[in-house]
């Protein structure tokens, strides 16, 4: 026992100890747990944000309506599933590939670490006006290289069956390079020896591969999935400022479903009842994958 | 399986055929280094072939881009830029998005780094620290309809006041998800014996630790003012005219005038290229900032 240990055990440190932490706890809080008890409370009341007209109570009813009758909701769901799903498991593939691609010392290798982060710090608006041009039918690029190559001129994000696609091309462009950076952090944390063996007993580049470096590589790829498939399905910027949804609801996800019912139509209560099952699915996916990181991370540690 | 094999067809080689294999061998690594190179690049062009069109259509004027296939032949022109400058108000919305991106980061170290010190010196706070990161798993929306309301009953909707506390749910729990692991790894002799010596716990925390986490730190409030800087969604539904950001304002301008690429393009260099050449500069500490507490095992 030194006899630190027996100072910071006395009651007034803890008091100190809290005296830290609080300031930033109570202000989370606040910002956090009260309005989301406010979107509950307002979930079960309709309201159009009036001052005059106060909420009026409708118990279930706004959730009813999500659920049964509002088929736009289970569109939204679905899209927003299919664009997270897409995008992630393309950024998953992509990211590996250029992982072990830049992993390890070749010329130049610090200038191409240092422009993957490039377009995930970028402003997202920007980055929207930049692919806007690129995406624009008749003066934009991809339709210029379409055309060299001569093939017919697409609507990209102008069209229903497109739209969806081109913003998930948009989504592993920006998000890729996170991928990256984790996988590649994973794997510089690898042991070298087990490799340097496994080589010497023979084993070639692709057993290396699949017997060795993807089992290890698991748990951080199972952590790189779950950060990026949270931030996909609550992707706003870019899809808002490219298509604000459309064209009709073709890219219309839960987020945007819900601004735009809250801000635009100001249903105040329809989109509360739809944040608060926002809210469930993206905290019962994260326990999903919390749950699988513990199982599947610990077997491979 | 293969080492086995070759081995006695190996020893049955001729040195003339050992040379040849060895050639041949030595021609595949040179021509898999030469299909790294390839494939980098191509990595690096797509990358950054977005700014880079964004960068040149910014010079263009109007006509050029619109009928010029061809992507050098222009002459370059500064008026986007002095049109974006003159005619909105972009300096106004420029010393907004600076306002509201300082502030939010100078509170959110103010709160964030005696709770991520505290709740790296003692395991009894690390529950604190699992509510800090929640603000980072809750979709931000969720919060967006009460704090339209509560802003507005407190007179703040539109007021900067409603833009830095709404941006400090970001930079907050970011500050503490990097500071955290950075306090862990301070060695905490030093502190103690501070502490043995009569220092307090807040004497420890501002003379020892606090110096010794500086580059922490500056990495942390980098990042921090960069997600201000970016951030939509929040100055969206609670800015107003007058404190809207350059994220707003460019929004807005594309509602206005989608036909003014060239001064689109302008206008998007202006916000975003900063946010490039500070990430070149102090590239090292954002990757260990960005990818701390996700590779664990």
């Amino acid at each position: 026992m030194t006899p630190s240990s027996r100072i910071s055990a006395t009651d007034i440190n803890k008091w100190v100890w809290l005296l830290f932490v609080l300031p930033a706890v109570v202000f989370v809080l606040l910002m956090i747990i009260f309005p989301i008890a406010y979107t509950v409370h307002l979930s079960l009341h309709e309201w159009s944000g009036s001052a005059t007209r106060p909420p009026t109570p409708v118990q279930f009813g706004n959730y009813e309506n999500l659920l049964t009758r509002d088929p736009r909701f289970g569109e939204a769901v679905l899209r927003t599933f299919q664009f997270t799903g897409i995008a992630v498991a393309v950024e998953l593939g992509l990211g590996l590939g250029i992982a072990l691609l830049i992993n390890g010392p070749f010329l130049g290798h610090g200038i191409v670490r240092a422009l993957v982060l490039l377009p995930m710090v970028a402003t997202p608006v920007a980055i929207a006006m930049a692919w806007l041009l690129m995406f624009q039918p008749t003066i934009g690029l991809f339709n210029g290289i379409l055309k060299t190559l001569g093939l017919p001129p697409q609507m990209w994000i102008g069209s229903q069956d497109q739209a969806l696609g081109s913003l998930i091309l948009v989504d592993v462009w920006q998000w890729t390079p996170m991928m990256v950076l984790i996988l590649l952090a994973g794997l510089t944390t690898l042991p070298s020896e087990p490799f340097e063996a496994a080589r010497v007993d023979g084993a070639s580049a692709w057993q290396r591969f699949f017997y060795m470096t993807l089992p290890l590589l698991f748990p951080t790829m199972i952590a790189a999935v779950l950060l990026r498939s949270i931030d996909a399905l609550k992707t706003f910027d870019i899809i808002y400022t490219m298509t604000r949804g459309g064209p009709g609801f073709a890219t219309e996800t839960i987020n945007i479903y819900g601004y735009v019912l809250a801000f635009e139509y100001f249903r105040l209560g329809n989109a509360s009842s739809l944040l608060v099952v926002f809210f469930a699915i993206v905290l019962g996916i994260s326990l999903f994958f919390v749950q699988i990181r513990k199982r599947w991370g610990a077997t491979y540690e | 399986m293969s080492g086995v094999k070759s081995q006695p067809i190996q020893a049955s080689l001729g040195q003339a055929e050992k040379h040849a294999a060895q050639r041949n061998r030595s021609a595949l690594m040179i021509s898999l280094g030469i299909l790294r190179y390839v494939l980098v690049i191509v990595v690096v062009v797509v990358l950054v072939f977005p700014f880079a069109w964004m960068l040149l259509s910014s010079f263009k004027n109007q006509i050029d881009i619109t009928t010029s296939r061809n992507l050098l032949s222009f002459t370059p022109t500064l008026n986007n830029y002095r049109n974006v400058f003159e005619q909105q108000n972009y300096l106004l919305f420029l010393f907004n998005s600076l306002l509201v991106a300082s502030a939010s980061t100078f509170f959110s170290l103010v709160l964030g780094l005696p709770a991520a010190y505290a709740i790296a010196h003692n395991k009894r706070m690390t529950w604190f620290g699992v509510v800090l990161l929640t603000a980072r798993i809750i979709p931000g929306i969720t919060f967006l309809i009460p704090w339209y309301i509560i802003f507005g009953q407190l007179k703040l909707l539109g007021s900067y006041w409603a833009l830095i506390l709404s941006h400090m749910l970001v930079g907050l729990p970011f500050i503490a998800w990097v500071m955290i692991p950075f306090f862990e790894s301070l060695p905490r002799e030093l502190d103690e014996s501070a502490l043995i010596d009569g220092a307090s716990r807040f004497g420890a925390f501002f003379r020892i630790a606090l110096p010794l986490a500086v580059p922490g730190i500056i990495t942390a409030a980098i990042m921090a003012f960069i997600f201000s800087w970016n951030n939509f969604m929040f100055s969206l539904v609670l800015a107003g005219d007058e404190t809207k950001t350059l994220p707003i304002a460019i929004f807005n301008f594309l509602s206005y005038s989608s036909v003014d690429w060239g001064g689109l393009m302008a206008a998007a260099v202006v916000i975003t290229l900063p946010v490039l050449i500070v990430t070149l500069f102090v590239q090292r500490y954002i990757v260990a900032g960005l990818v701390a507490g996700a590779v664990k095992g």
